[in-house]
């Protein structure tokens, strides 16, 4: 074991996988000599070359369209997005090219490609540098979507997107690229689409995801401590594929279900995940499911205002403890 | 605007400000005078003119034919034929080596044609069929066959620039000296894909090929109206580097040989080209477009023009026999029929392919 920052973890899991294979290139913005604007890349260039680590022109769909067209030769690149707000200016190659090839094409073109970008609030970048858009990602048939908040996931997580045959979009989190955490020595290989659980417990569920879920972990801690509440908390980790099965057995033996989500409210993933749960788990269910997340609004800059709109630890015990009431 | 009086205003034009001269490959030329033919007309050789007069005919025949299945009904959705702009699909495919790679638009049947895909592959997509090139599943839009090296027709304008760099820099990478050729519209040059994708080829120097097809309109608005330039592609090319390069879209050898000789420097490491070849659609934008926009006179001054009576004309004053010439021409009108009646008795795809090949595991799962 050792202790690696997520942002150190990030760049050991593409080293892994560029040691490992050659037909992995990296392309993206700043990422070669200057090694990323978060630093998640530092030591890649130097490691593997400008030839198999390419910066490139402020490009964006450039940047996707080449990946693309070189996974559908024979590469398996991975793509940085520096900002995932980005995806704005290059979704037509994300949702209309890259999700839909495979199926319009009867399988005949298969699309073995990685796309990271840094995701999430907390940086007080304001509303065009800090949302969260995995639920974007989530609504496109044909694209795998992960958002690993440990350093050891983000490390495997980033190995599995790289080793999967079709297109994953890694969201990192930026809150998150200075965390430490324990990371197994040697090659280290995830599983997409299954859920953690990180913490047992029997009266609630809390279903998170990246930045959340040290928050709900904390806010169990609490729960438990200060209101004698015991919460399961689930680190979802994966969208798309998503792990179902570890969602409705904890919700069958807790009975309660809260999602804690940071993107905005309108069809967040949380959604999605009350609507299975309603359809599939109804009858295990005590109480009302409750989502919480972000506001609907575009997020504010000021430190005070940002902190205050995407869901924190108090909030998280708050509406824990009063909805358990 | 015919082309006469579209070489006279780049001309005039140029006087101030042509970036770089018109190349060699400009055979603009061409098109006002027919070209006395010369020694120099060897350089293609007997077989390879049969071979394109054979393939301009299959374009032809097989997209006259969809637009026939349309009037049937048996054609449902939309579709975009390239009458008239057959000896560009022609002209490059003849170029390209086996392994090369093909991206082109939802104006995309020529190009699939022209690399090999089969007729009744194309024809049976178009009807929905089991037998299409996609079983059904792209349509008229998306017709692709990766045997064939056709990677794929793309609906979203200028998406697949992009993409083609993407190929080109895989061929790149991996050393060999595949070329990736890209197609599409006049239109396309006003999107930002286009200028992304054509610095990026640039500043990589990928083998890649551009190649805009001026047909003088996007959908119904004239190209000249909505573009600061009067060439769309060629006169943007010094912006990344490249030549300018204009090719009688309609000749099928100028085709052929500026497509050669880009793919020639393309495979030798010297990078990308932009080439805006100059043709005309002799039907609408697409199977809803009566074209009544077009001025009177336009349609006909560029039917004398037709790439296939052109080609035709030209082969027989080159001394190729009338007859070889007919029996091409029954051939392949045969063949077009036999691949109307293999669309025609393919079932519609089956309804498992829905819940198909969303993965690679061949399944569309996204839960447990
Ligand atoms: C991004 C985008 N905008 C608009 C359209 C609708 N559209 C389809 S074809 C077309 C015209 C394209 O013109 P051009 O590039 O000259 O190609 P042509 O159809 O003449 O071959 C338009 C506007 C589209 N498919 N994609
Ligand atoms: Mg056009």
């Amino acid at each position: 074991m050792a202790e690696l920052t997520y942002r150190e973890a990030v760049a050991a899991g593409i080293a892994q996988e560029m040691a490992r294979d050659e037909r992995v290139v990296f392309l993206g913005e700043d990422i070669g000599a200057a090694g990323g604007v978060f630093k998640a890349t530092v030591g890649l260039f130097e490691r593997f070359g400008p030839r198999r680590v390419r910066d490139t022109p402020i490009s964006e769909q450039a940047i996707i369209g080449a990946a693309m067209g070189a996974a559908m030769t024979g590469l398996r690149p991975i793509a940085e997005i520096m900002f995932s707000d980005f995806f704005g200016v290059c979704w037509d190659m994300i949702a209309n090219e890259i999700a839909k090839t495979r199926y319009m094409t009867n399988g005949q073109i298969s699309l073995p490609l990685v796309i990271r970008t840094a995701n999430g609030a907390g940086s007080r970048f304001g509303a065009q540098h800090s949302q969260s858009v995995e639920n974007w990602a989530m609504a496109i048939p044909g694209l795998k979507v992960v958002a690993p908040s440990t350093p050891a996931d983000v490390k495997a997580l980033i190995a599995a997107a790289v080793r999967d045959p079709d297109p994953v979009i890694v969201f990192e989190h930026k809150s998150l690229y200075a965390v430490k955490g324990e990371v197994p020595d040697g090659e280290t290989v995830d599983t997409l689409g299954s859920a953690k659980v990180l913490h047992p417990g029997k009266d609630c569920t809390i279903a998170a995801l990246a930045l959340m879920v040290p928050r709900a972990l904390e806010a169990a801690a609490r729960l438990q401590s200060e209101h004698g509440i015991s919460c399961e908390v689930i680190d979802l980790r994966s969208l798309v594929p998503l792990d179902t099965r570890t969602l409705l057995a904890s919700v069958e033996k807790t009975a309660r279900l809260y999602t804690v989500e940071e993107n905005p409210r309108l069809c967040g993933w949380g959604a999605e995940i009350a609507s299975i749960v309603a359809e599939e788990g109804f009858w295990n269910l005590d109480a009302p499911i409750c989502r919480i997340t972000t506001p609907h609004i575009p997020l504010p800059a000021a430190d005070r205002l940002e902190d205050a709109t995407i869901p924190s630890v108090d909030r998280i015990v708050e509406t824990v403890r009063r909805t358990m009431d | 605007m015919n082309l006469r009086e579209r070489r006279k205003r780049r001309d005039a034009a140029s006087a101030y400000s042509t970036p770089q001269e018109a190349t060699e490959n400009d055979s603009m030329t061409a098109l006002d005078q027919p070209r006395p033919l010369s020694a120099a007309d060897d350089d293609i050789g007997r077989e390879k003119r049969l071979r394109m007069f054979r393939l301009l005919l299959e374009l032809r025949l097989t997209e006259k034919r969809a637009y026939d299945l349309f009037l049937q009904n048996l054609v449902k959705g939309t579709s975009h034929l390239s009458l008239g702009q057959e000896a560009v699909a022609a002209g490059f495919a003849l170029g390209m080596r086996r392994d090369d790679y093909t991206f082109c638009t939802y104006r995309g049947h020529a190009h699939t044609l022209a690399r090999g895909a089969p007729m009744s592959g194309v024809l049976g997509e178009l009807m929905g069929r089991e037998c299409g090139v996609t079983a059904g599943k792209g349509g008229s839009m998306h017709l692709t066959s990766v045997e064939h090296g056709a990677m794929g027709s793309y609906a979203i304008v200028g998406a697949h620039l992009p993409v083609a760099c993407g190929a080109a820099w895989s061929a790149q990478y991996r050393g060999t000296d595949q070329v990736t050729a890209c197609f599409f519209g006049d239109g396309t040059t006003n999107i930002g894909a286009f200028h992304e994708a054509l610095n990026f080829a640039a500043v990589w120097k990928l083998p890649v090929v551009f190649v805009c097809e001026n047909n003088l309109y996007m959908e119904y608005t004239p190209i000249g109206t909505v573009t600061a330039v009067e060439h769309p592609a060629a006169d943007r090319a010094a912006a990344y580097g490249l030549a300018r390069t204009i090719v009688d879209g309609n000749d099928a050898d100028a085709v052929f040989r500026t497509a050669s000789a880009a793919f020639a420097r393309a495979r030798a490491g010297q990078g990308p080209a932009l080439i805006e070849a100059m043709t005309y659609r002799h039907s609408g934008h697409s199977r809803a477009d009566p074209a009544q926009y077009r001025p009177k006179g336009e349609l006909d001054e560029w039917l004398k023009r037709d790439p296939i009576k052109i080609y035709r004309e030209r082969l027989v004053s080159l001394g190729f026999p009338e007859v070889d010439l007919g029996a091409i021409e029954a051939d392949t009108e045969r063949r077009v029929n036999e691949a109307t009646e293999a669309a025609k008795a393919s079932p519609p795809p089956p309804l498992t392919l829905i819940e198909k090949d969303l993965w690679a595991d061949g399944g569309v799962a996204w839960r447990n």
